[in-house]
C-alpha cells in the first residue's frame, strides 16, 4: 500500500523523498493504518480543488496537512468527513472500505471533524451544540442528564470559566467557541480526528490544553489529522506532513526529518523571499490622533497618534480590547468619552463618513461582517465605493470587472474570475479579497484587526510586502486614482498628483513575530488600556508580552 | 447554572518560560458578571416577558373598555376567539423556528372545513372520522410543501406562496365553488367545540376546543424542549449548515415540520368549522397573517432559531384582546387594524431591544 501512495508524488528535490523508506522503521508507524485515502479528486466548476491525493494517517498519528490558501486542505478533510462528495477515490477506515455519504454516516464511523469555519448554532447552548446530531435519547425524547454529564466531560479538559453547558453560544468569545467546536468533536468519541486550523483564534493556554489533548488521543491509539498555517505548530504537534499544492500531494515526510524552510518552499513551490521586508519610510503628517478614548465596554483608554508613513502595531491578548478600539474609530461602537482626529475631521462618525474620510477597517471576523459571502468578488471588492463605474452614477459590471482584476493579479487571489461567488473561494483568499476593497477605496488610514489570521505563508509574506508598500508609497500598489488627500475634495476633484502618498496603517494582531517585523512602533493592549508606543527596535518579543499581561 | 466565580484570572499562569509563541496569551478574558442570582432572575425576565406584556395589553383595556371587560365571560369568549389563531400558530411556530415560514395556513383551513363538510354530508361518517379527514387532508398538503421546499431547494416562502393558491383552488373544487351545508344533527359534538360553556356543565371553565388547544401547546412546548426532533428544528433555524455538519437529517426534519404545520392548520379548520357548522371554501383568507404574527409577537424570529409555545400563544392573545377591546370600546374596524398594526412592530422592536440588552 505505502509504495502506492509514494510513486504517486510527484519526485521532488527535497529531504522529502528521501528519507521515506525511513517510514517502516519506525516504532509508531509500524502500526496499522487507521485511515487511507487514494486517488481522490474533485472539481468545482471549473477550479479543480482535488486531483488524485492520497494520504494515509496510522493509529497514534498526527499527521499536518499544509498548504497554501485554496490548495484543497478542507476538501479533503471534507471529502473524508462525508461532507463532500468526491468525483473519484477510494478510502479506508481501519482497512475497510469507508464511503461515507453524509457526515452522520462519517460521524458514526467514528470520524470527527472539527470544520475551519466556525460551525456552531448561536442561538442553542453549549451542551446542545456538542452533542448535536448525536443526542442520547429515548423514543426521540432526549435524555438531558447524559446530555449535559457528556458535554460537561468534554469541556472540562479546557478549564475555561466562560464554557458552562448552560451558556448560550453566541454569548462566547471566538475562542471559547472554537473549543465548543473542539469538544463536540472530543464527546462523541472517534478513531480519526480532523482539525481544520484549529488555533486561528485560540489563546496560548488554549492552544497549550489543545496539544495535550491530542497527545492524550494519540496515546489512545487515534489518528488524527491536524491543518494548519502555523509552521511552529505543525513541528510541535504533528508525527508526519504532507504538503499540499493545488491540489496535488507535493510530498510527504516526518515532521523531524525536514525543515521549516523546506516545508514552506514545497508549499508555495519556490523559495519565499524575505518574510518581512521594509523599506525605508519617511513618517509624514499626522494623519490619525486619538486621546483617552473610550468605548462603551473596552477600550477603556486608548491615546496614540498615527503618521503618514508609519505602521502601528496593537498588541494584546484576546480580548483585551483591540477591536473595540478599531471598531470605536470606524464609528461602529459609540465613543463613551474621549477625542478622534482623523486627518482634518475631528469626533466620531459613522462608518460611511469614514470611509469618505479615508478611512477603511478590516473586520477580524471576516464571514460574518467583513464580505457579503453570496456577491461575486467584484461587488465585494467595489462595496464601499461604487463610484466611477460607468456614467450618470451606472455601474457597469464590466468596469467593476476590470478594477477588479487588477487586484486579483496584485495580489494573487485564486479564483475563477471576478463573477466568482465569495463563498466559493477558500479562506485565505476570502480574506484578501476583504484587503481588496481597502486597497480598491484607496484609503488613506488603514485599520486592520488580524489580516493576517488563517492566511498562508506565502500569502502573509505578500500580505507585509503590501503594508509595507503602502506605508512607503512604493511600487507594489500603484493608485487607480491620484493618491487620497485627506480632505473633502478628495472624492470630488480628479487632482492628479505625480507622488504616490505613503499610507497609515494601524494593526492590530494577536501574532507577535509579525507586528515585530512589520510595524514601525508598537503600543500594547491590556484590559481595554492603551499602553504608551514603543519603537520597534527598542523593545523585544518577551517585554511586550509581559506588558500584555499586565505585569 | 454553576459557574465559577473567578477569584484568580484563569490563564495567568505558565507562560514566559515557552519559547514558542503563535498567540499571546490570554490572561484578560472578559470577567464573569453574573452572579447565579443575576442570571436566574434574567432568565425568569426572559421567560415571563410575554406573559406581563399579555397583562399590561390586558390591563389597558381593563383600563379603558366598559366594565363588562374584565368579567369572566368575556374572558372565554377571549379565549374562544383566540383559540383558531393559537392552534395554527402552534405549528407555524415549530416552521418559523425552524427558519421556515408557512404562508399556505389559512388555504388550509378553509380546505379542512371543506372536506370535514363533505365527509359529513356525502361520506356520511360521523364526525369523529370527518374531523380527523380533515386534519390528515391538511397534514398531506403539508407534507406536500415540505417535499417541495426539501426536494426542489426552492425556498418555504415561494413554496407555501404557491401552495396557497392551489389549496383555496383544491378547496373550492371540492366544494364546488359553494359552501357545503350539513344537516345539522350530523354534527353533534362538533358543533360545541368552541361554543361557550353551558350553565350545567360550568365545570368545564372553557369550551372542549379551548382545552384541546391548551393540553396540545403543552405537548408542543414538551416536544420543542424535550425531543430530538424540537431540538433539531431549533439548530436548523440558527444554523442549517452545521446542522448538516453534524448529522441532523435536516430534510426529515423539514418535511416532518411542514406536516404538522399542516395538520395544526386542519385542526384549526376543524374549529373554524365548530363555528361556521358549513364548509366554506372562501373562509379564512389571510389568516396566515394573523398566525405569523402571534408568532412573531411572542418573540419568534423570522430568521430562525428562536420561538416559543408559550411566547405564540401570548402574542395570539394579544391579538383577540386587542381585537374584542376595540370592539367594546366601539371603536371602528380600522382603528383596530392600526393598533394591532402597531403592536406587531412595537413588539419585535422592544424584543430586539431586550436581546441586544442582554446579549
Ligand atoms: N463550494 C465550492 N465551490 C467552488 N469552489 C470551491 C468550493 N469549495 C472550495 N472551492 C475551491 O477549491 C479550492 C480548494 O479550497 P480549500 O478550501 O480546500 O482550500 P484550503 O487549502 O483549505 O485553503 P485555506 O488554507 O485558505 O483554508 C479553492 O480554489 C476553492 O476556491
Ligand atoms: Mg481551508
Amino acid at each position: 500500500m505505502a509504495e502506492r501512495i509514494n510513486s504517486q508524488q510527484r519526485p521532488t528535490s527535497s529531504p522529502l523523498g528521501m528519507k521515506r523508506n525511513k517510514v517502516s522503521l519506525h516504532p509508531e508507524r509500524s502500526r496499522r493504518v487507521r485511515l487511507q485515502m487514494q486517488g481522490v479528486s474533485k472539481r468545482f466548476g471549473a477550479t479543480i480543488a482535488l486531483e488524485d491525493v492520497g494520504i494515509k494517517v496510522a493509529a497514534g498519528e498526527v499527521l499536518a496537512l499544509v498548504g497554501e490558501n485554496g490548495a484543497g486542505k478542507s476538501t479533503l478533510m471534507k471529502v473524508c468527513s462525508g461532507a463532500i462528495k468526491p468525483d473519484a477515490g477510494r478510502m479506508w477506515l481501519d482497512g475497510a472500505p469507508y464511503r461515507p455519504g453524509n457526515p452522520l454516516e462519517a460521524r458514526r464511523a467514528g470520524v470527527a471533524m472539527i470544520y475551519q469555519e466556525l460551525s456552531l448554532t448561536p442561538h442553542m447552548s453549549v451542551q446542545e451544540n456538542i452533542m448535536l446530531g448525536m443526542e442520547p435519547s429515548k423514543l426521540g425524547v432526549i435524555l438531558w442528564k447524559q446530555v449535559r454529564q457528556r458535554a460537561i466531560e468534554a469541556i472540562k479538559e479546557f478549564d475555561n470559566p466562560e464554557l458552562t453547558p448552560d451558556a448560550r453560544v453566541s454569548r462566547l468569545s471566538v475562542g471559547s467557541q472554537q473549543l465548543v467546536e473542539i469538544a463536540r468533536a472530543l464527546a462523541i468519541g472517534c478513531n480519526v480526528l480532523v482539525l481544520d486550523e484549529p488555533t486561528s483564534s485560540l489563546t496560548q493556554q488554549d492552544v497549550k490544553r489543545l496539544f495535550e489533548i491530542i497527545g492524550r488521543l494519540k496515546k489512545q491509539g487515534k489518528a488524527i489529522v491536524y491543518i494548519s498555517h502555523f509552521i511552529e505548530e505543525v513541528k510541535r504537534v504533528a508525527d508526519r506532513v504532507t504538503v499540499l499544492r493545488d491540489g496535488r500531494v507535493v510530498g510527504s515526510n516526518d515532521v523531524a526529518a525536514i525543515s521549516t524552510d523546506e516545508i514552506v518552499s514545497l508549499m508555495v513551490g519556490r523559495q519565499v523571499e524575505e518574510l518581512y521586508p521594509r523599506s525605508a519610510r519617511q513618517a509624514g503628517e499626522v494623519v490619525l490622533e486619538i486621546e483617552d478614548l473610550a468605548g462603551p465596554d473596552k477600550p477603556k483608554s486608548a491615546s496614540l497618534t498615527l503618521r503618514r508613513g508609519e505602521v502601528l502595531g496593537i498588541a494584546g491578548l484576546v480580548g483585551a480590547g483591540r477591536t473595540e478600539l478599531l471598531r470605536c474609530l470606524f464609528g461602529l461602537e459609540p465613543v463613551r468619552k474621549g477625542r478622534i482626529k482623523l486627518g482634518v475631521y475631528t469626533g466620531p462618525a459613522s462608518p460611511v463618513k469614514r470611509w469618505m474620510q479615508g478611512a477603511g477597517l478590516l473586520s477580524e471576523n471576516r464571514k460574518e461582517e467583513g464580505l457579503a459571502l453570496s456577491l461575486s468578488v467584484a461587488d465585494n471588492v467595489t462595496l464601499s465605493r461604487l463610484k466611477g463605474f460607468g456614467p450618470l452614477g451606472l455601474v457597469l459590471p464590466g468596469r467593476q470587472d476590470k478594477a477588479t482584476r487588477r487586484w486579483l493579479e496584485k495580489l494573487d487571489i485564486r479564483c475563477r474570475g471576478p463573477r466568482q461567488s465569495v463563498s466559493s473561494l477558500s479562506g485565505g483568499n476570502q480574506q484578501k479579497v476583504a484587503m481588496a476593497r481597502l486597497l480598491q477605496h484607496d484609503v488613506d488610514v488603514l485599520l486592520l484587526d488580524e489580516p493576517t489570521r488563517r492566511i498562508d505563508v506565502a500569502a502573509k509574506a505578500l500580505a507585509y510586502k503590501l503594508i509595507n508598500a503602502l506605508a512607503t508609497g512604493g511600487e507594489a500598489v500603484p493608485a487607480l486614482r491620484p493618491a487620497g488627500i485627506l480632505p473633502a475634495e478628495r472624492n470630488k476633484g480628479k487632482m492628479p498628483s505625480p507622488h504616490r502618498q505613503p499610507k497609515a496603517v494601524l494593526m492590530v494582531s494577536s501574532y507577535l513575530p509579525e507586528l515585530m517585523g512589520v510595524c514601525d512602533r508598537v503600543a500594547v493592549m491590556c484590559r481595554g488600556r492603551l499602553g504608551p508606543t514603543h519603537r520597534i527596535d527598542e523593545v523585544n518579543e518577551h517585554e511586550l508580552m509581559l506588558e500584555a499581561t499586565g505585569k | 447554572m454553576k459557574k465559577k466565580k473567578s477569584g484568580k484570572q484563569p490563564f495567568d499562569s505558565a507562560q514566559g518560560e515557552e519559547r514558542y509563541v503563535p498567540f499571546m496569551p490570554s490572561g484578560d478574558e472578559a470577567p464573569i458578571p453574573n452572579s447565579q442570582f443575576f442570571s436566574n432572575w434574567r432568565r425568569w425576565l426572559n421567560t415571563l416577558s410575554p406573559i406581563i406584556a399579555l397583562f399590561v395589553v390586558f390591563e389597558l383595556f381593563v383600563l379603558i373598555a366598559p366594565s363588562s371587560f374584565a368579567t369572566a365571560r368575556n374572558m372565554e369568549m377571549i379565549a374562544r376567539q383566540t383559540t383558531i389563531v393559537g392552534v395554527a400558530a402552534l405549528g407555524m411556530t415549530l416552521v418559523i423556528i425552524s427558519g421556515g415560514i408557512d404562508l399556505s395556513v389559512g388555504s388550509i383551513v378553509a380546505l379542512s372545513t371543506v372536506v370535514i363538510a363533505w365527509l359529513l354530508r356525502y361520506a356520511g361518517v360521523g364526525p369523529l372520522t370527518a374531523a380527523i379527514g380533515g386534519v390528515a387532508a391538511a397534514a398531506l398538503f403539508g407534507l406536500l410543501s415540505g417535499v417541495l421546499i426539501t426536494r426542489l431547494r426552492v425556498v418555504p416562502f415561494i413554496v407555501t406562496l404557491g401552495m396557497m393558491l392551489v389549496v383555496r383552488g383544491a378547496a373550492k373544487g371540492i366544494g364546488r365553488e359553494q359552501k357545503i351545508d350539513v344537516d345539522p344533527e350530523r354534527l353533534r359534538w362538533l358543533e360545541e367545540l368552541l361554543a361557550s360553556v353551558p350553565k350545567e356543565r360550568n365545570w368545564m371553565l372553557l369550551p372542549p376546543g379551548v382545552w384541546i388547544m391548551i393540553f396540545l401547546a403543552i405537548a408542543m412546548a414538551a416536544l420543542l424542549r424535550y425531543t430530538r426532533l424540537g431540538r433539531h428544528t431549533f439548530a436548523i433555524g440558527s444554523n442549517e449548515q452545521t446542522a448538516r455538519l453534524c448529522g441532523v437529517a435536516v430534510e426529515r426534519v423539514k418535511m416532518l415540520v411542514y406536516t404538522l404545520c399542516g395538520a395544526f392548520a386542519g385542526l384549526a379548520g376543524v374549529m373554524q368549522f365548530s363555528r361556521l357548522t358549513v364548509g366554506d371554501p372562501t373562509v379564512a383568507v389571510g389568516l396566515e397573517l394573523n398566525v405569523i404574527a402571534a408568532v412573531v409577537i411572542g418573540g419568534g424570529s423570522l430568521s430562525g432559531g428562536e420561538g416559543s409555545i408559550l411566547g405564540t400563544l401570548v402574542g395570539a392573545l394579544i391579538m383577540t384582546i386587542i381585537a374584542s377591546g376595540c370592539t367594546q370600546r366601539g371603536y371602528p374596524n380600522w382603528v383596530q387594524e392600526i393598533i394591532t398594526g402597531a403592536i406587531i412592530v412595537i413588539a419585535v422592536a422592544l424584543d430586539r431591544l431586550r436581546h441586544r440588552r442582554t446579549a
